[in-house]
């Protein structure tokens, strides 16, 4: 069973993380990265095997950070299971640093491919999924999409590539935050119905709150019980989670904090955290 | 004639020796796995063999997270839909983090048959030249495409192989054919170079046997490896002949002769450059040889053209 608290304070955590290393009056991706962290946590302290002394073992289960502009997520994820220092995440962006504005797997340990252009990812974990089954790896494959993503048509091509070769390894997720840099996805190419389309596609779906962190982790371990098909967990989340003047705002999907709104974002997250902390006694 | 091979048969008999040798190795297709003569690995190795659909970028894609994984995969497809189609794919998710995926570019060039502009690759060494970590080779009979094939293999980073399927001749290779990164010289002579890939190289030798009938020696290089390309070769090529010409099936805008131009550029010889191959436009349809009559790429008119430049006055001092 998880345990739901510390996985709450967690993500909680790796907001603030997330947060702290984005550079004041620079532009940086928070809207994504924040309403993806609860999905990044459970999936780095709940489910995932992986030796961060070892960030090449075989037999490790892969994460891929389809929308690569929400690396910051994974970034913080990877310095709070020992893959990089917490002093490091402060270079994000910055030049010479191994924490690249998109995923650069032979740049940062514990990046499992490069990501940046949308659209390419799940293509990119369905090799992944097949490449454990032609060497016989029990690993399991988790890519994480935006729903925005989902209008590049080659997320498609890779949908019908899973659900024929039967990649049951295989978990995607969408962080349906229902925002994209500009407005609603829907506003200029329908996603929905979404979860019609990808059981249309030959996949098994489920639908769930993306900050309930009991119902992430039971998503989780649902796609675990089955072997025939690819699985989805589309999940519902608000662009912005955690920080109040951000939430449901299109506007912080690539933004410039002043430095009060740093503080205020700063201080709201670390409330909650005392509050959890509390609650946990 | 004898012994007349498209690279492309080379390379499917190859990839089936490959894949007794080797059980990283995994071919990928997108439907075209008869034309691009990966059946013959298919036939022997299905377990290994993945055809992809009619979806190139997925197939790619698909590639570089297998490549990550620990496996050795083969792309296949025409060339210009590999390149041009899957670029950005290409671009980040390989070339970029340098992963171990060979691009075998089929039925490039002029010579792809009579499907017009929409198949005829004069543009794939281009685009896979300007990419950092990309290899391009490009085979100039069947023996250097078996020989490419199999290196491919052992070769750490991103490979592009150009592939054809015009019927070309066995060369009579002076050492072990095709070394990677070399340059080589066919015949030898001092009065101009022709320096070529795939089946140009064959031309550049007929048009050399017109020329030694008029006196003229023309030196003839194979350059199998254009990128990296064998600068010194390039540029002993380059010295003491008053013109230098590149004949490639492709556009003359950043293939071979853009490659040899951009070194020469770096250090004068005096050589005149003059770039044979595709000017800046779209092919069309038409056969094979018509495409090559069309462009001058024969050995009559490749010879015919070296004996204008060579009867031009000679600018020095400049």
């Amino acid at each position: 069973m998880p345990d739901l608290r510390a996985l709450q304070l967690k993500a909680v955590e790796m907001r603030l993380h997330i947060t702290r290393m984005m550079e004041v009056g620079k532009p940086h991706h928070y809207g994504g990265s924040l309403s993806a962290a609860d999905l990044v946590t459970a999936l780095y302290f709940y489910k995932m095997h992986y030796d961060s002394a070892n960030p090449k073992w075989e037999d490790r289960d892969r994460f891929l950070m389809s929308k690569g502009h929400c690396v910051p997520a994974q970034y913080a994820a990877l310095a709070m299971a020992g893959f990089l220092n917490t002093a490091e995440l402060s270079t994000l962006k910055q030049l010479g640093t191994r924490l690249q504005g998109h995923p650069a797997m032979h740049i940062a340990p514990g990046i499992e491919g490069c990501t940046g252009s949308l659209g390419h990812g799940l293509s990119y974990a369905n090799g992944m999924a097949l490449a454990a089954r032609i060497t016989d790896r029990p690993y399991r494959v988790y890519c994480l999409l935006g729903d925005g993503e989902t209008q590049e048509g080659q997320v498609w091509e890779a949908a019908m590539t899973a659900s024929r070769r039967c990649l049951s390894n295989l978990l995607a997720i969408i962080d349906c935050n229902g925002l994209k840099a500009m407005d609603s996805p829907s506003c200029a190419k329908s996603v929905e119905p979404m979860a019609e389309r990808w059981r249309a596609f030959g996949w098994q779906v489920r639908e769930i709150d993306g900050h309930d962190m009991a119902a992430i982790c039971a998503g989780l371990d649902w796609a675990e019980g089955n072997s025939d098909r690819p699985s989805m967990l589309i999940a519902h989340t608000v662009k912005g989670k955690g920080v109040s003047f951000m939430e449901g705002q299109a506007a912080y999907h690539n933004a410039m904090l002043t430095p009060q709104q740093m503080a205020q974002a700063v201080g709201e997250l670390e409330a909650q955290r005392r509050a959890l902390e509390v609650n946990r006694g | 004639m004898a012994n007349l091979h498209q690279t492309r048969e080379a390379y499917g008999q190859a990839l089936r020796t490959l894949g007794e040798l080797n059980d990283k190795v995994v071919v990928l297709d997108a439907d075209l796995y008869n034309s691009t003569r990966t059946v013959l690995f298919r036939d022997k190795f299905a377990e290994r063999f993945i055809d992809m659909g009619i979806a190139e970028a997925d197939m790619v894609s698909t590639a570089a997270g297998m490549a990550a994984s620990g496996l050795i995969p083969y792309c296949n497809s025409f060339a210009i839909f590999l390149t041009a189609r899957c670029y950005d794919q290409i671009r980040i998710q390989i070339a970029y983090p340098k992963l171990h995926v060979v691009l075998a570019g089929s039925s490039a060039g002029l010579t792809q048959g009579q499907d017009g502009a929409s198949h005829q690759s004069l543009e794939d060494v281009a685009l896979m030249r300007a990419l950092p970590n990309m290899m391009v080779l490009v085979p100039a009979d069947g023996t250097e495409a078996e020989a490419m094939t199999l290196a491919a293999a052992e070769i750490d980073g991103p490979v592009y192989l150009r592939l054809g399927r015009y019927p070309v001749p066995d060369l009579v290779h002076p050492n072990r054919p095709f070394q990677f990164g070399k340059a080589e010289v066919l015949r030898s002579g001092d009065t101009c170079s022709l320096l070529a890939c795939a089946h140009m190289v064959q031309v550049a030798l007929e048009a050399a046997d017109i020329l030694a009938a008029k006196g003229v020696k023309a030196r003839v290089v194979n350059v199998s490896t254009v990128k990296p390309l064998d600068q010194p070769t390039v540029i002993d090529a380059a010295s003491g002949v008053p013109v230098l010409i590149t004949i490639e099936e492709h556009s003359i805008i950043g293939g071979l002769g853009s490659a040899v131009a951009e070194v020469l550029a770096g250090a004068p010889t005096g050589a005149r450059l003059v770039r044979l191959g595709t000017p800046d436009v779209f092919g069309e349809s038409g056969t094979a040889d018509q495409m090559l009559n069309k462009y001058h790429l024969t050995p009559s008119a490749v010879a015919e053209r070296a004996l204008a430049e060579l009867a031009r006055p000679v600018k020095r001092g400049l």
